[in-house]
């Protein structure tokens, strides 16, 4: 063998492992992620925590209880508001628009996508908060809600034309109208993909912090209905890690424990509906 | 079910022979308006969001102009807001990320792509998605807990005994600032040009990789003079998502930047980013001049996102497309 | 007709020669390569049974039969391509020159046996870099540019493409693309080249032009084919090796082969009594 040819292979053996380096610790920031997690923060998950109110700095036993409501409710109003837009908006663009509409429909879509959580605080701050003069948890979902829709309608949508045309034309030829083809045979046939655009779409305004900054704002106390600001786990996590004390960093790290294995879980649980394989209309 | 029988089966919105009163009595108009009005309500607030963003600037726009970038004094009190400090310290994080996040995750694409099994790279690929889920908070904790005492213990003593003659690593090091920021947001946004960059190279036709190594190429010459090149629009692509992302970044940034309006040339320096300046002030703004700059922000924000967006999307969009259309005759 | 274990495999060639350097002037024919008992499988499935041939130096060999006969496969252990694939398995020898091929380094085998692929697949690159390539990572005593043209006029191609060396390849027809891909393959100058169905992505006058080529090429390498164009074979080719379900039925010089087969199933697969 000559010695370029050495060389070149050695080159070759040496970048392929490097390649494999850079592999293994991008992968292994995920366990890190949750290791630091678990040793830190799970200690301090304890009853209180689930169960108690923030108390004043220097008394322990205070909890998040408020927080995780209100992330629960927050949570709530979002699906509630944007998954059915995403979703009827999928339908219409994959069973009903032409050309330019659906264009422009996707266009706008991929556009709201792509803008920042913070700048969507801002619009929802504008639009919901300043006219009422007061944060509120509907502030806080709708601003949520706007980052769902996007990721909704898009896989929705793609889902829905996955769904082959064979099956479309066998419905409409039995004399089935549009609506019914659509409600009976087209969303089941797509349903595990919708379900996993919705759970992962879930999972991602779950862990979201800026826009709440701006609408549901925070409360050490429990928020009565849906007018009022409300605590959340994000927000919880931000405004606790910034202090100064022990007692409240941990159970930062608690919260983040508990919001980090939520979201995990929902996305295993998402790709292991979508990996079951590709959706079969159920006969 | 007077009318069925002659009903002609139709999948798109031109309807056939069936007569308006027909298709509204079968519910498919109905249906059809109902879902249109959702899908026009997308539209609707996207344009409401991008026009309350040019609105709500309307003062700053008028009385600073083009200076707005060009001045670095952000003084409430004295209703004085440049702009220069935030794009700053937003471009030099995202910078340091991408330093950082590109060669990362271009080795752990290839290596995914073109080295490993098909199950351990769909495996590892699971393991990236979920990276990619982790919110921007929890990186936030970790990054005031865990990497700014690193840097401020290990790091940063490191580069400034090995690197401190470059005036990147000079001047006090508390382990927060722009090198700690940029190396979180590093973290954050490895999983996007990995995931995107893997999808390319898998859809590098297989014959490329095979003319390479029917030539005498190593294994390594082939990858990288052939099938990367051959994605390198894609790959670039994934670069401006990541990019994208990395700009927009609220949370992490602000917990570990230090949030001081000052522009340095030391990594180690405290500094400031557009989207923490918001954050922090947004909803304390002292004038409606102040809230309108920071408003102004924002839109420079959304605008930047939009171009990097935009732009990934043809890039990525034509290497698969070019993939897929070899060897035409 | 049902397949046995040993296949009666009609082979009609005179005395084989292993050594290389012995040519036409003996009544022994030289062969550049050996192939004996190669059997090939893919996981658990057998696709290569016990197929034994020679190709025959600064001839053109071709390998016929339907779809799925185990042409391609063979002719892809040549050059080892099978290792890229992971399930893949080769017993039996390969010899190039008189010695074993899966013992050499794999990387400086594939430089003595090039390969042109079915669909024309140049690099993202100009004409001038596609060709250059090889030379590039090779290293090369002539200087580039002398040794791209000369490739270049190897293959035909000098003429059209002279003045645009810069351009990228994807600008030419699909005919000069593979044209631009034997040079690619020549500039290294391997000892055999081998070619996958080459013409099938092609138009009739690109092949024409292909066909013409490959019979001048004889000269500097010895040249195996694969087509499932008999006509093709019958006008290229100097020996033709026919496969079918991944049995080597008969060899012959093409000729022989065309006109008097002595398998019943090759003169069925001529006759075009099965595709």
């Amino acid at each position: 063998m000559s010695p370029r040819l050495r060389w070149r292979k050695f080159v070759s053996g040496f970048m392929l492992t490097m390649t494999g380096v850079c592999a293994l610790v991008s992968v292994s920031m995920l366990f890190f992620i949750l290791g630091y997690l678990v040793y830190h923060g799970g200690t301090s998950i304890s009853w209180n925590f689930f169960t108690k109110l923030p108390t004043p700095v220097g008394e322990t036993g205070g909890g998040m209880a408020n927080a995780i409501v209100g992330s629960g409710k927050l949570l709530l109003l979002a699906t509630i508001f944007g998954v059915p837009i995403g979703f009827l908006g999928a339908i219409y663009l994959a069973e009903f628009s032409g050309g330019t509409t659906a264009f422009i429909v996707r266009y706008a879509a991929d556009l709201l996508n792509g803008v920042p959580s913070i700048v969507i605080g801002i619009f929802a701050y504008s639009l919901v908060v300043l006219p009422f003069k007061h944060f509120s948890t509907l502030a806080g979902g709708f601003a949520l809600g706007l980052i769902m829709i996007p990721i909704t309608l898009r896989s929705t949508e793609e889902f829905l034309r996955a769904v082959p045309n064979a099956l479309r034309e066998a419905s409409m030829a039995l004399g089935a109208s549009k609506t019914k083809t659509i409600a009976s045979v087209i969303v089941p046939a797509a349903y595990r993909g919708i379900l996993t655009a919705i759970l992962l779409a879930f999972a991602r305004v779950a862990g979201e912090t800026a826009p709440l900054l701006f609408t549901a704002f925070g409360n050490s106390f429990w928020s009565a209905g849906w007018n009022q600001p409300t605590a959340s786990l994000p927000a919880m996590i931000y405004t606790y890690a910034l202090t100064p004390y022990d007692d409240w960093h941990r159970q930062a790290w608690a919260a983040g424990l508990v919001l980090l294995g939520l979201i995990l879980i929902i996305n295993i649980v998402a790709r292991a509906i979508l990996s079951r394989g590709i959706a079969v209309p159920r006969s | 079910m007077a009318t069925t029988t002659t009903t002609v089966p139709s999948a798109g919105p031109i309807a056939g022979s069936r007569s308006f009163l027909a298709r509204l009595r079968e519910g498919d108009e109905i249906a059809r308006m109902i879902t249109f009005l959702f899908a026009a309500s997308v539209v609707l607030v996207t344009v409401l969001l991008v026009f309350e963003l040019w609105r709500d600037s309307v003062l700053p726009r008028h009385k600073f102009g083009f200076n707005f970038f060009r001045t670095s004094v952000w003084d409430p009190v004295f209703d004085q807001f440049g702009a220069l400090p935030f794009i700053y310290g937003t471009l030099l994080t995202a910078t340091i990320s991408l330093v950082i996040a590109v060669p990362l995750g271009i080795g752990a694409a290839i290596f995914l792509a073109e080295l490993a099994p098909a199950r351990i790279s769909d495996t590892l690929e699971f393991f990236i998605d979920l990276l990619a889920a982790v919110p921007s908070v929890i990186y936030g904790i970790l990054g005031v807990f865990i990497v700014i005492p690193l840097m401020r213990d290990y790091i940063q003593p490191g580069l400034k005994k090995s690197l401190g003659f470059l005036p990147l690593f000079q001047g006090p090091a508390y382990g927060f600032g722009f090198l700690t920021a940029g190396a979180v947001l590093a973290i954050m946004i490895i999983p996007y040009i990995i995931s995107v960059s893997r999808e390319v190279l898998l859809s590098v036709p297989r014959d490329q990789r095979e003319a390479a190594l029917s030539l005498g190429s190593t294994r390594w010459e082939a990858t990288w003079k052939v099938v990367v090149p051959f994605a390198r629009g894609g790959i670039l692509g994934s670069i401006f998502l990541a990019l994208a992302r990395a700009l927009g970044e609220t949370i992490a940034v602000t917990m570990v930047i230090g949030n001081q309006p000052i522009i340095r040339a030391s990594l180690f320096s405290s500094g400031y980013s557009i989207a923490a300046i918001i954050a922090n002030e947004l909803t304390e703004a002292t004038s409606n001049l102040h809230y309108q700059s920071l408003i102004e922000l924002g839109l420079v924000l959304f605008l930047l996102t939009f171009v990097l967006n935009g732009l990934a999307r043809l890039l990525i969009v034509a290497t698969s497309q070019r993939g897929a259309g070899m060897g035409h005759a | 007709m049902h397949a046995t274990v040993r296949p009666a495999v009609s082979v009609n060639i005179p005395p084989i020669a292993t050594n290389a350097g012995a040519r036409d002037t003996s009544s022994a024919l030289a062969m550049r390569m050996t192939i004996t008992k190669v059997n090939f499988f893919y996981g658990p499935k057998q696709t290569l049974f016990d197929v034994s041939m020679g190709i025959a130096t600064n001839k053109v060999t071709s390998l016929i039969g339907p779809s799925g006969c185990g042409k391609s496969t063979l002719l892809r252990t040549l050059n080892r391509m099978h290792e890229t694939v992971r399930h893949a398995r080769l017993e039996g020898e390969i010899l190039l020159d008189g010695q074993n091929i899966l013992a050499q380094d794999v990387t400086a085998h594939r430089r003595r046996v090039g390969m042109v692929f079915q669909r024309p697949n140049p690099f993202p690159k100009s004409i001038f870099d596609n060709v250059a390539y090889g030379l590039k990572i090779n290293g090369s005593k002539t200087p580039l540019p002398e040794a791209v043209e000369k490739s270049l006029r190897h293959a035909a191609l000098w003429d059209e493409v002279k003045d645009h060396l810069h351009k990228s390849a994807y600008e030419l027809s699909g005919g000069q693309q593979q044209r631009l891909c034997i040079a690619r393959a020549l500039a290294v100058e391997p000892e055999v080249l081998l070619l996958d169905e080459p013409c099938s992505a092609l138009d009739p006058i690109s092949t024409a032009k292909i066909e013409e080529l490959l019979v001048q090429l004889k000269d500097l390498c010895t040249i195996t084919i694969v087509t499932h164009n008999m006509q093709q074979a019958a006008r290229v080719s100097d020996f033709t090796a026919f496969l079918l379900t991944g049995q080597l039925i008969e060899f012959s010089p093409t000729p022989h082969l065309f006109t008097t087969p002595g398998d019943p199933r090759t003169e069925a697969y001529i006759t075009g009594r099965f595709g």
